[in-house]
Order: C-alpha cells, then sequence, then structure tokens
C-alpha cells in the first residue's frame, strides 16, 4: 500500500509526469481561448519535490504570488493549486479589464474574481483532460484565490497533508502569452488512497 | 556580530542578544516569542498544528505542534539561563490564508487556541498578539527590546 510520495516507483512517477504535462497543455489552451489570444506553451517539467524545495525554486518563503486552491472531490480527493507570478495577473486584468500594471496585493473585488474564475477554468479543463485519462469521476469546489507571500500559501497544503509527507508533485508549466512570459506552477496533492486509486487505474501499481 | 537565526517550519531556536530570531511567511501556522527580560533571553517556535496525541507519530516530530514545542522552547530557554517564571508571549499567526466555504479546518484559528491553552499551562502571560485574520506574517523578534516585529504583505510592518 502507497503510504507516501516516496513509495513511488519511477514509472508512477513518470506517469505523473504525463498527466501532468497533459493536464497543462488542456489548461492553457483554454486559458487561450478566454483570452482569445495565441499561447506558446513550454514543455512542462514535472517532478515530485519537497514544498521547501518548491518554495526555494520559486524565490523563497516571502516572494508574493498568486495562490488559487482547488479542492478534489469524487474518486480522486485531495487539493490541487495553482502559484502564479505577477505576469499572470497582468495579463489577465489587462485583456478583460483594460488595466495595466495593477498592485497584485491591493485587487479590488473584480480583479479577484476575473482571477479566480481564470483558474477556476483552468483547473476545470486540467481535471477533464485527468478524467477522460484515467475514466475517474473528478468533481472539484468553488476554487478560491489569494495574493500572499508563497511560504504562507505553501503552509496550507503542508499542514494538510502533514500526514502524507513532505514532498508533492510539482508541474513548472512556463508558457507565453503576446511574448510575455508567464511563469506558472501547479502543484497537485491526491489524498494517498486516491493516488492509489490513479496508480492502479494507470496500471503502475 | 549580530545574526539572524531562522526558524523554519516546525523548529524552534533560541539565542541572546545581539541576535535576532526571524521566522518567514506565517500562514496557519503559529510562531511563539518568548521572553525573559531579565537575562535578555529569548526564544521562537514556529508550529504547524495544534496536538501531538491527534497524530499518528507525534511524539517523532516534537516541534510541529503546540502541545509538545512550547514546553521544549522553555526547556531550551532555561537551558540558556532564563527564568520560567520571568517568561512572557507575544505571539503571531494562525490566519484562514483561504477563505473557502468548504474550510473544514479552520487550522488555523485552532493552532493559535492549542498555543494559549499550552502557554497556559505553563503559566506564560500573553502580552501582545497579531493573530487570524487572512493574510501572512513575516515575524523579527528581538531579545533585546522585546520587540516582535511583523512585516505582511499588504500590511505593512508593525511593532508590538
Amino acid at each position: 500500500m502507497l503510504k507516501n510520495y516516496d513509495d513511488l516507483s519511477p514509472v508512477a512517477i513518470d506517469c505523473l509526469r504525463e498527466i501532468g504535462n497533459i493536464g497543462s497543455g488542456s489548461a492553457a489552451s483554454s486559458l487561450s481561448e478566454m483570452l482569445g489570444k495565441p499561447i506558446e506553451m513550454k514543455v512542462p517539467a514535472v517532478c515530485v519535490l519537497e514544498y521547501q524545495q518548491i518554495i526555494d525554486t520559486m524565490g523563497g518563503p516571502e516572494k508574493i504570488i498568486t495562490g488559487i486552491l482547488v479542492r478534489l472531490q469524487g474518486d480522486i480527493k485531495g487539493m490541487m493549486m495553482f502559484l502564479l507570478e505577477d505576469s499572470f495577473a497582468q495579463v489577465v486584468l489587462s485583456t478583460f479589464m483594460n488595466v495595466e500594471n495593477v498592485q497584485v496585493t491591493s485587487l479590488g473585488e473584480m480583479e479577484l474574481s476575473v482571477i479566480t474564475e481564470m483558474g477556476n477554468i483552468m483547473a476545470g479543463s486540467y481535471l477533464r483532460a485527468l478524467s477522460t485519462l484515467t475514466g475517474l469521476t473528478i468533481d472539484m469546489d468553488i476554487p478560491s484565490m489569494t495574493v500572499d507571500m508563497l511560504g504562507a500559501i505553501m503552509s496550507v497544503p503542508i499542514i494538510e497533508f502533514s500526514q502524507v509527507g513532505d514532498k508533492v508533485l510539482f508541474i513548472d508549466d512556463g508558457f507565453a502569452i503576446d511574448g510575455v512570459d508567464i511563469k506558472s506552477n501547479i502543484i497537485l496533492i491526491p489524498e494517498m488512497d486516491s493516488l492509489e486509486t490513479l496508480m492502479k487505474k494507470l496500471g503502475v501499481l | 556580530m549580530m545574526a539572524n537565526l531562522t526558524i523554519g517550519i516546525s523548529d524552534l531556536k533560541v539565542c541572546r542578544p545581539p541576535d535576532v530570531l526571524v521566522t518567514y511567511a506565517l500562514g496557519s501556522c503559529v510562531g511563539i516569542c518568548l521572553l525573559d527580560s531579565v537575562t535578555e533571553v529569548g526564544g521562537l517556535s514556529h508550529i504547524m498544528l495544534p496536538d501531538s496525541t491527534q497524530a499518528t507519530n507525534g511524539a517523532a516530530t516534537p516541534m510541529r505542534f503546540a502541545d509538545t514545542a512550547i514546553p521544549m522552547l522553555v526547556n531550551e530557554m532555561v537551558k540558556l539561563g532564563a527564568s520560567r517564571s520571568r517568561l512572557k508571549a507575544k505571539i503571531a499567526g494562525g490566519a484562514v490564508m483561504f477563505a473557502t466555504t468548504s474550510d473544514r479546518f479552520n487550522i488555523g484559528e485552532r493552532n493559535v487556541a492549542a498555543v494559549k491553552a499550552a502557554l497556559r499551562k505553563e503559566g506564560i502571560p500573553i502580552i501582545a498578539e497579531d493573530t487570524g485574520l487572512n493574510y501572512g506574517r513575516t515575524v523579527f523578534f528581538y531579545p533585546q527590546t522585546g520587540i516582535m516585529e511583523i512585516k505582511a504583505a499588504a500590511k505593512g510592518n508593525k511593532q508590538l
């Protein structure tokens, strides 16, 4: 039985990596449709990392990040979180609301809900891809977002999944819109029995 | 030479001036600053969960939980020369980072409650706190002055 992410075989990790690729591609194309702009996808890097490594990779605990939290229900229970750098909010808000150079730490209700809705659409499309691939039912709660220090945002999954271990699936997912590089990272944390269900379904356990 | 001692998640440290204790980006976690103002021995603990007895292997990671980290912090400070009876506390953190209707956990609030209970058990009064709400906090604690400085992304700095 799987106890934590350290128990995953290299084949299983490859498999998660592929899921990450497909999901990211799908999320990026829905974003492209919504924005009405072509998106240039980079090949996502998918790896199993410790939380601390994620925080270090992304610029340290005090870096300001837009975090969108999505809770998963159904056959796969757990949490998915989008960690988006400034550039994401800027592109979305300039496209939909015609505002430039926004101060992301002091967004109004309207701005917040536009960005949350983007996250909602991307998460939905990511999960549909995963669901189609596996035949599993995955439902999601309404996402919620915040703009704050990376360390504080990451404390949410760290605490909730502290029994599972200190590693998670991390998808480093760059793309470019209008020549602007957008860094987006996704962390995916299925509960352990859901991860087992997923691995069995994919035939790698 | 002054050193900034950084306390990670589920960690604690003690020091004397001129050293400064720092913990970055507390979300739902709670930072507990203790000081004996006579000997100027200070300590900071960064806990992430309320109760070690609810965890499957709580004893293995005592610095993770409010109920076990606080007695441990007190002992470390006593070893460095602090008097148990003079200790006073300032606490920060315990935010709800994401306002979801389905937040079954509300771990921030539970962490703060557990920290207060553990301090009460040790007989340590809380003389300042900046807890709850919905934003992250970085804490600097200066044992020389007893000041706890809070930095938050959108709220600026404040000293308690």
